[in-house]
């Protein structure tokens, strides 16, 4: 696993108190991992700041599942 | 109770009677304050009258980047936290609604509605980050009732209304209370050159039988902005002597 896939399924974990062995690359944050509109929000502010990105609008909302989420980081940061 | 120590806020229009009541509340009870206003002298005043050690910080309201640049100014003058923000800055262009110029409607709405929803979009990512936040916007009763010849200036208190509602809901899960106080007739500067007679006619509408002071409206935001009101949120607390029951 990679060293953002970690950093990543940390964040969502702390984030959103959900177990750490349900946070697959494959889980979903709305449909598997229980989250809401804003909790989403909030994961995309903490990755930026994780990762130094600046995720815009228009990517964040194409970010679904956590294999997203690694994937724009891993293509986006510095 | 509504002891605001270790708290911070941010105050629009804070050179105004009402502004500079709720500064001053609001210093009294503990919370660290961060003036805001379009004169600078006028807000260096209200800072020497409560002590001093309030962040002076001005802005004009009606441009758009620079009411956006405010809330991270005013967090980095408060030692970077924002816990209370209160929209308090608002302005009149009375006029029947047949005379009312675009431009009259536009400063109303940009100054009254727009910059409350800036600062609240602004300051609402650091609250929900810290898991509490007191948003609190100062309307009017008008807001609520309407008035002849403020057909701007009662649609922009009816939309901070409607949007405190909006927010209310959006934020409640993160510990952000989103309110609105709203004043009735207030001992002003502008309510004093009133004629004798308009004054009595005003009164006569008024149960409590005098005008509100700043004092009155800045108690209600201290109580709005405190720990002990989790509670109440998407409200709208009417200090008004009784004029209108809402």
């Amino acid at each position: 696993m990679s060293e953002t896939a970690d950093r990543v399924k940390k964040i969502v974990v702390e984030h959103l108190g959900v177990e750490a062995d349900k946070v697959t690359e494959d889980a979903s944050f709305i449909d598997d991992l229980g989250a809401d509109s804003l909790d989403i929000v909030e994961l995309v502010m903490a990755f930026e700041e994780e990762f130094g990105v600046e995720i815009p609008d228009d990517a964040a909302e194409k970010i679904a599942t956590v294999k997203d989420a690694i994937n724009y980081i891993d293509s986006n940061k510095g | 109770m509504f002891d605001l120590s270790g708290m911070t806020a941010l105050v629009t229009g804070a050179s105004g009677g009402i502004g500079s009541a709720i500064a001053a509340a609001l210093a009294t009870q503990g919370a660290r304050v961060a003036l805001s206003g379009t004169r600078e002298d006028a807000l260096n005043a209200v800072a020497a009258g409560s002590g001093g050690n309030m962040p002076i910080l001005p802005c004009n309201l009606a441009d758009g980047a620079a009411v956006d640049g405010l809330v991270p100014r005013a967090i980095e003058a408060l030692g970077g936290t924002l816990d209370i923000l209160v929209n308090n800055a608002g302005v009149t262009r009375d006029n029947l609604i047949l005379r009312m110029k675009d431009e009259e409607w536009d400063q109303v709405i940009r100054v009254n509605l727009e910059a409350a929803f800036r600062l609240a979009r602004a300051a609402a990512r650091p609250m929900m980050k810290a898991r509490f936040g007191r948003i609190i916007s100062i309307t009017s009763v008008v807001g609520a009732t309407g008035n002849p010849g403020q057909a701007n200036y009662a649609a922009s208190k009816g939309g901070l209304t409607a949007m405190t509602k909006a927010l209310a809901q959006e934020l409640a899960s993160r510990g952000i209370t989103v309110n609105c106080v709203a004043p009735g007739f207030i001992h002003s500067a502008m309510t004093d050159v009133l004629p004798e007679a308009q004054k009595e006619a005003l009164l006569g509408r008024i149960p409590a039988g005098r005008l509100g002071e700043g004092l009155d409206v800045a108690a209600a935001v201290a109580y709005v902005a405190s720990r002990e009101a989790a509670y109440v949120t998407g409200q709208t607390l009417h200090v008004n002597g009784g004029m209108a029951m809402l």
